[in-house]
């Protein structure tokens, strides 16, 4: 779909397409599932959990089974977003300025682009944490299927496993209180797509730039 | 699964209390196993079928006696035939041990498993798999020493010994102990196991050539519900594979340990300085309006 199709409000400018939203749907609704369904295997005091999805036996079945859609939609983020990811000297500033950014001192940030160094870590922590998550789930997944001496591989793969989605579960928390409580507006562009240009020239000034120095005639 | 009634003890992927926890002064079974008095004649493999009702899986030929490589999910009984050169004098010693689960006093298979009651451990030390509660994730095979769980693949539940937990409760012998021709299975509490143990290791080492003669009822688990008298208990290995200090792996301790903790306390504490910075930092800026007052770009 190309951009020129979405009608978009007054004042507001296209941030993610539709193909970017979808797949940013996909992988939030896959790894909720994966969330609830691990923390249920987790702790027995989230066993519960397993019990209203369904049964601790269906989520132990599908659970593999939404970790590989998950993958998949990490895999498509990658393919579409590895190359906006790469780390930048703006992005060095950034970091250097982080305790303003915590402190909702924005005007004090050095100008982030599309996305900012902390966005670029959460990118890159899901993407290395995911490949951790699938490399290690796919080692536990049939357990019959492996001889005994596979077991040491089994036995590191489950601590692996844990550790990995731990860090993620860190990362997804961070990512969720910025998206939905901190940045009003991020979650209506990850939904509808677009963002005021308040939001862009505030958050992105980098790429509000260069969206608009893209085109002859910026939407205003 | 047996379905006897029997006091649990410890329970799986249990929160809360377990309702058993110290409320019998019942004695802890325990099967003795003397090797030096096997001759492999396999009835505790055709009992233990029969008694538990196994469907019959292929057996594997490999031109020695050993029926198949390991124990499996419908074969949880089986005798391990090794033969050994001794160092001391060069004569071969054939070695038969009747392989099952031990039934730690400590067992890692419960340790690992997150489901609740998926295994139990009874206050008489029998530890029992109850596949109606089991999920089929095989934690269970991870944190066993032994290499005892095994998956049934069909059904992806696991299954192994459960020491005849159904026998036991109606105050009967394991089916092993009752089919031993030789009288080398052994069951009672553990406390006359043990002295029996202790007394025919004693009679091996003075009597019978045997100076490292032993009973194997390794600390690292807690010790086992299943003992064995070795000829030379230094050497468990030889006797197909028996570890020498068998512990709970620590890939388990450590998941189950200190990085549940970490885990716990990250996970909440994170959730709690999240909530506290939005009280004390709030929104980067509460509407449209505030980022750009009057609405317009």
């Amino acid at each position: 779909m190309s951009t020129s199709e979405q009608i978009i409000p007054h004042g507001h400018v296209l941030r993610y397409t539709l193909k970017e939203r979808l797949t940013h749907w996909v992988a939030a609704v896959a790894y909720i599932y994966l969330l609830m369904t691990g923390l249920a295997f987790w702790s027995p005091w989230l066993f519960w959990v397993a019990v209203i999805l369904g049964g601790a036996p269906v989520s132990r079945m599908l659970h593999p089974w939404a970790g590989l859609i998950f993958f998949a939609a990490v895999w498509n983020m990658y393919v579409m977003w590895a190359p906006q990811m790469k780390h930048t000297d703006v992005d060095k500033a950034w970091w250097k300025a982080v305790r303003y950014y915590s402190t909702n001192q924005d005007d004090k940030m050095p100008p982030a682009g599309r996305y900012n160094a902390g966005q670029k870590f959460l990118f890159w922590g899901f993407f290395w944490g995911s490949l951790l998550l699938l490399l290690s789930g796919v080692v536990m997944w049939s357990p019959q299927y492996f001889a005994w001496h596979s077991l040491i591989a089994m036995r590191i793969a489950v601590l692996v496993h844990a550790s990995a989605a731990l860090f993620t579960i860190g990362l997804f928390l961070i990512h969720i209180y910025m998206g939905v409580f901190a940045e009003r507006g991020a979650l209506s562009s990850v939904i509808h797509g677009d963002v005021s240009i308040a939001f862009a020239k505030r958050y992105h000034p980098g790429w509000y730039k260069e969206i608009v120095g893209q085109s002859s005639t910026p939407r205003k | 699964m047996s379905q006897a009634t029997l006091r649990v003890q410890k329970i799986s992927g249990h929160a809360g209390t377990v309702p058993g926890e110290g409320t019998q002064r019942e004695y802890t079974v325990c099967k003795l196993i003397d090797t030096t008095t096997c001759i492999g004649c396999k009835a505790c493999e055709v009992a233990c079928m029969e008694w538990n009702d196994l469907p019959f899986g292929e057996t594997v030929f490999d031109n020695t006696y050993q029926t198949m490589p390991e124990t499996r999910w419908n074969y949880w009984n089986l005798i391990l035939f090794n033969e050994h050169v001794r160092e001391d004098d060069g004569s071969l010693m054939w070695l038969m041990r009747k392989n099952q689960c031990m039934h730690c006093a400590e067992p890692g298979c419960l340790a690992a498993c997150p489901a609740d009651g998926a295994i139990v451990q009874y206050t008489n030390g029998i530890v029992d798999f109850q596949q109606a509660n089991c999920i089929g994730c095989g934690y269970c095979i991870t944190g066993c020493p032994f290499d005892i769980p095994k998956m049934n693949p069909k059904t992806h539940r696991v299954f192994k010994c459960t020491l005849c937990a159904d026998r036991v409760s109606e105050g009967l012998e394991p089916a092993c102990i009752k089919s031993c021709p030789t009288g080398c299975l052994h069951f009672g509490s553990k406390e006359d196991m043990k002295f029996l143990a202790e007394g025919r290791a004693k009679q091996l080492r003075e009597h019978s050539n045997h100076p490292n003669a032993g009973v194997y009822d390794p600390p690292g688990v807690g010790g086992t519900g299943v003992i064995y008298v070795l000829h030379d208990a230094t050497k468990p290995e030889i006797y197909g594979g028996l570890p020498k200090d068998p512990h709970v792996p620590w890939t388990v301790k450590l998941w189950k340990g200190p990085l549940k903790w970490l885990g716990n306390v990250a996970m909440v504490g994170g959730l709690i300085g999240l909530f506290v910075h939005y009280l004390r930092y709030g929104p980067k800026a509460r509407e449209e309006e505030d980022i750009n007052p009057g609405g317009k770009p």
